[in-house]
C-alpha cells in the first residue's frame, strides 16, 4: 500500500474515532484531588515507600527452600502459548525445580 | 574505630558475619544485639516493600513463599537508591533464574506488569491534546504522522495472559486466565494507572507509534485482525497521546 492511500486510510480511521469520542468525552474535566482515594486502593498504586514498616516482623531468612508457591498459582491452568504444554501451578514441577 | 561503609553494607545483608567491629553501644561495648535488631529492620522494611509493589506476584505464590523469596531477593539487590517507591526494579530479571519459582513461567511479566503500573503511577503528568487538532492535519499527509505519548504510558508484552492473570489476581474481576499471549496497555487516563487489552494485532503498532515511527511504518506490523479506528479512539480518550509532528 502506498503512503497515499496509507493517508487515506488513517484520515477515515481518524474520523471514525474521532465521531466515537464526541459521545464519550463527559468524564473528561476531572480535577486532580489529592488525598481521597480509598484506604488500601492508594497504597497499592503508589507502591512502597509509602509507609514506615519494619519495626516487629521476624525477618524470614535462611532455609526456607522447602518451600513451594502456595498463592492462587495453585488453582491456574493456563498452556503456555509457545509449546502449547501445560505446565501452571503444579507443586510437582516446582519440586523438580528445586535446587539440590 | 570506625568500620568502613563496605564492612557495614556486608554485615548488613549477612546474618552470618559477626557485627562491624568498632561499633559500640550505649554502655561502649560492642553492639551485636543492637546490630541485629538494625539488621533484621533493614531486611524486614525492604520485604515490605516488596510486598507493597507486587501484591500480585505475592497473592500468585503465597505470603510465606513471597517472604523468602524476598529474603533472598533484597540480599541480592539492596537499594541502590533511597527512592523506596522504585525499590524492585530487578525483579523480572531476578524471578527469571529463580529455581523454586520455576515452574511458574509467568511469573516474570506479572513482575513486568506491576512494576509499569508503578512507574506509570509515579510518573510525570502530562496535558494531552485536544483530539480535534489531529483532524487539521491535511488527510494526504497523515502517513507521516507521529505520535508523542504521555510518559505514563507503558506497553507490556508477554507471551503469556498477564492481563488475565493481573485482573483475577487484583481484584479486577473476570474470569480463569484464557491461555492465549496478551499485551497489556498501561494507561492513566485520570490518576490511577490500569492496565487494558489494545486489541487484537495492536500489539506492535503500538511498539512501533511507541519508538517513534511513523503511522504508516507502524502500519505495516499490523496483525490481520487490527482495528485503527478503534485503537485511536483508545489512545484519544484516556489522554494518551500529548503531541504530535509530521515526518516532511
Amino acid at each position: 500500500m502506498s503512503n497515499h492511500s496509507k493517508s487515506l486510510v488513517i484520515a477515515a480511521s481518524l474520523a471514525t474515532a474521532l465521531s466515537g469520542l464526541a459521545h464519550t468525552a463527559t468524564a473528561q474535566e476531572q480535577e486532580k484531588c489529592f488525598g481521597v482515594s480509598l484506604a488500601g486502593e492508594n497504597d497499592c498504586a503508589a507502591g512502597p515507600g509509602t509507609t514506615c514498616a519494619g519495626t516487629s516482623t521476624v525477618d524470614y531468612q535462611g532455609n526456607a527452600w522447602t518451600l513451594v508457591p502456595a498463592g492462587t498459582c495453585e488453582e491456574m491452568t493456563i498452556t503456555d502459548a509457545s509449546d502449547g504444554v501445560e505446565r501452571m501451578g503444579s507443586l510437582e514441577e516446582l519440586d523438580r525445580d528445586l535446587p539440590g | 574505630m570506625m568500620p568502613g561503609q563496605t564492612e557495614f553494607t556486608a554485615a548488613l545483608m549477612d546474618a552470618s558475619r559477626p557485627a562491624p567491629q568498632g561499633l559500640r553501644d550505649g554502655r561502649g561495648r560492642q553492639a551485636g544485639k543492637r546490630f541485629d535488631v538494625y539488621r533484621n529492620n533493614v531486611a524486614v522494611s525492604l520485604t515490605e516493600a516488596l510486598e507493597a509493589g507486587f501484591p500480585v506476584i505475592r497473592k500468585l505464590v503465597g505470603d510465606e513463599f513471597f517472604r523468602a523469596m524476598a529474603g533472598v531477593f533484597l540480599r541480592a539487590h539492596p537499594p541502590a537508591s533511597p527512592l523506596m517507591m522504585h525499590y524492585g526494579a530487578e525483579m523480572p530479571a531476578f524471578l527469571e533464574d529463580f529455581g523454586p519459582a520455576g515452574g511458574l513461567p509467568y511469573l516474570p511479566d506479572v513482575a513486568r506488569l506491576e512494576l509499569a503500573l508503578r512507574r506509570s503511577y509515579h510518573a510525570a503528568d502530562a496535558a494531552p491534546i485536544d483530539p480535534a487538532s489531529l483532524a487539521a492535519v491535511p488527510p494526504v499527509a497523515m502517513a507521516g504522522l507521529r505520535l508523542h505519548f504521555a510518559p505514563a504510558v507503558i506497553l507490556v508484552t508477554s507471551s503469556f495472559p498477564i492481563l488475565d492473570i493481573w485482573r483475577v489476581n487484583s481484584g479486577a474481576g473476570g474470569g480463569a486466565p484464557r491461555p492465549k499471549e496478551q499485551t497489556a496497555l498501561v494507561l492513566r487516563p485520570e490518576f490511577d494507572p490500569r492496565p487494558v487489552d489494545p486489541g487484537p494485532g495492536a500489539a506492535p503498532v503500538l511498539a512501533a507509534l511507541i519508538e517513534g515511527a511513523t503511522l504508516a511504518a507502524s502500519l505495516d506490523r499490523a496483525g490481520p485482525e487490527f482495528d485503527l479506528p478503534a485503537l485511536l479512539g483508545l489512545l484519544l480518550s484516556n489522554g494518551v497521546i500529548t503531541g504530535f509532528d509530521l515526518e516532511d
